[in-house]
């Protein structure tokens, strides 16, 4: 199995994450983002979405982190234990609920936040309006406030008392504005015992290390530079603000 | 208590509820909720789902949001025809692919193109600038485009011979702005082969009945009073324009 990926990528943690977890054989096949690889020809015949993450099994390809981390736990039943998706009818359509809602809520919150904050200003050369800011910050705020009034409630994680692919793809998506130096757990005791939680089950190592290049974002700009990356990312970042 | 579904069929994720569950005889209480009329900031609404959207569950104590996730539980717990969620590994990720994929793609360009062309020239009375319609447009082209050469290619359906949930859910989201009066099926020949072989797999009458009120959109938004939509002012500001 071959997994495409870039670990500043929030999907690609995710797929990243569970599989060496639970010791799914695999070959790490990077894409640089920042380098452009995703438009690559090579990358083109592997997806012709060009995004990360993607998994080539055999012949099979498949793009989406959500299929992805739900066919490497149905394929490999004796390697990932049955908490990660339970088959228990209320439970699955528990996490199955949350792995919906967040393309359009924590991810694409928290990715905006991750743009305005470590890479607008530097390929744009200006700041972003302290309006479009201020109301992308609230946006992830009131996203964050949902997620642990509806989907953590008091449970210790989103499907009950076992961490599941739900919990996995929270972190890493809040981990994104982190990244950035946006500490969204700063005075949400609740908030980051349930961080605690996920960490101690995937390994705090290997939580670290997954996190380590999105911790690390001041080196963007240096990077997208010397990649001669910003005349291809301004249109894309203007299209932000429309 | 039977089970209870909270749609607006304007809604296209109530849409492929509806249907699924019209179509698999599955029983079920059609509890009506009027998105236009905000009927989804009521109190009793916010008991069933506290992110205020529809389509919503209740089956007994158990509240579900999300229609991805409420079809994966229909389909579990009335044992639906194994079409419709395969269980075959790699079918079963053909059609996960694809639901995931659409939130941010044909979903969200669809829904956008119906708000640029019928609600928002109603709300606030004024054209949405040219560029912006453009913009729109190019990204839904581009999305129907992956539809047909990503996710169709020479497959009678997304997940191959037998229709899906793949299927119904995008078809319900290609048709949100054919209700504006935008007939993306018009230059495209294999999606309206497609169109056609899922309307015939899901029963014409009860797509016919279940696209009614969408395909009635632009008259319906004529006569709509603008004075008591004001509520959707910053939603639009902030999203749109």
């Amino acid at each position: 199995m071959e997994l495409y990926l870039d670990l500043h990528s929030q999907p690609c943690r995710s797929v990243y994450l569970l599989a060496k977890r639970t010791g799914i054989p695999f070959t790490f096949k990077p894409v640089d983002l920042s380098a452009g690889q995703q438009f690559g020809e090579d990358f083109g015949k592997v997806s012709v979405v060009r995004k990360v993450p993607a998994m080539k099994d055999g012949d099979f390809i498949l793009t989406e982190s959500v299929a992805i981390l739900q066919y490497m736990v149905e394929k490999f039943p004796q390697l990932v234990p049955g908490h990660w998706y339970p088959s228990d009818l209320q439970r699955r359509a528990l996490v199955n609920e949350f792995l919906s809602w967040q393309h359009t809520a924590l991810r694409a919150h928290g990715s905006k936040v991750f743009w305005f904050r470590a890479v607008v200003t530097v390929v744009t050369g200006t700041a972003v309006p302290k309006e479009k800011m201020d109301s992308a910050l609230e946006d992830l705020k009131q996203t964050m406030d949902l997620f642990q009034s509806k989907f953590l409630k008091d449970s210790s994680f989103i499907a009950g008392e076992e961490v599941s692919l739900a919990d996995l793809v929270a972190i890493v998506e809040i981990m994104q504005p982190v990244g950035t130096g946006l500490d969204v757990f700063e005075g949400q005791p609740a908030l980051s015992a349930w961080r605690e939680r996920v960490k101690k089950v995937i390994g705090e190592e290997l939580f670290d290390e997954a996190h380590q290049s999105i911790m690390n974002v001041d080196c963007l700009a240096k990077t997208f530079q010397d990649n001669g990356m910003l005349e291809f990312l301004k249109p894309r970042i203007n299209k932000m603000f429309t | 208590m039977a089970l209870e579904i909270y749609l607006d069929l304007f809604s296209q994720p109530c849409r492929s509820v509806y249907i699924f569950a019209k179509k698999n005889n599955i029983p079920f209480e059609f509890k009506k909720i009027s998105l236009l009329e905000g009927q989804q900031y009521g109190e009793d609404f916010g008991k069933i789902n506290m992110m205020r959207k529809a389509p919503a569950i209740r089956d007994g104590d158990f509240c579900l949001a999300e229609s991805v996730a409420i079809m994966q539980y229909l389909a579990e717990k009335f044992q639906t025809p194994a079409h419709w969620y395969p269980s075959d590994l790699q079918q079963r990720a053909r059609v996960n692919e694809y639901l995931s994929w659409q939130h941010m793609a044909i979903r969200m360009h669809g829904s956008k193109i119906f708000w640029l062309r019928l609600l928002i020239p109603k709300i606030m009375g004024v054209e949405v600038p040219q560029d912006k319609m453009d913009a729109a447009l190019e990204d839904l082209n581009g999305s129907l485009k992956l539809v047909e050469d990503k996710f169709l290619q020479d497959r009678p359906f997304i997940a191959g011979e037998q229709v899906s949930l793949a299927d119904l859910v995008a078809i319900v989201e290609i048709m949100q702005p054919v209700g504006s009066g935008l007939d993306v099926f018009e230059s495209r020949p294999r999606l309206s082969a497609w169109r056609e072989r899922v309307r015939v797999a899901v029963g014409t009458e009860l797509f016919d009945e279940a696209h009614k009120d969408i395909l009635a959109a632009q008259e319906m938004v004529k006569n709509l009073d603008a004075s008591k939509m004001q509520v959707f002012k910053p939603k639009i500001l902030k999203l749109f324009l």
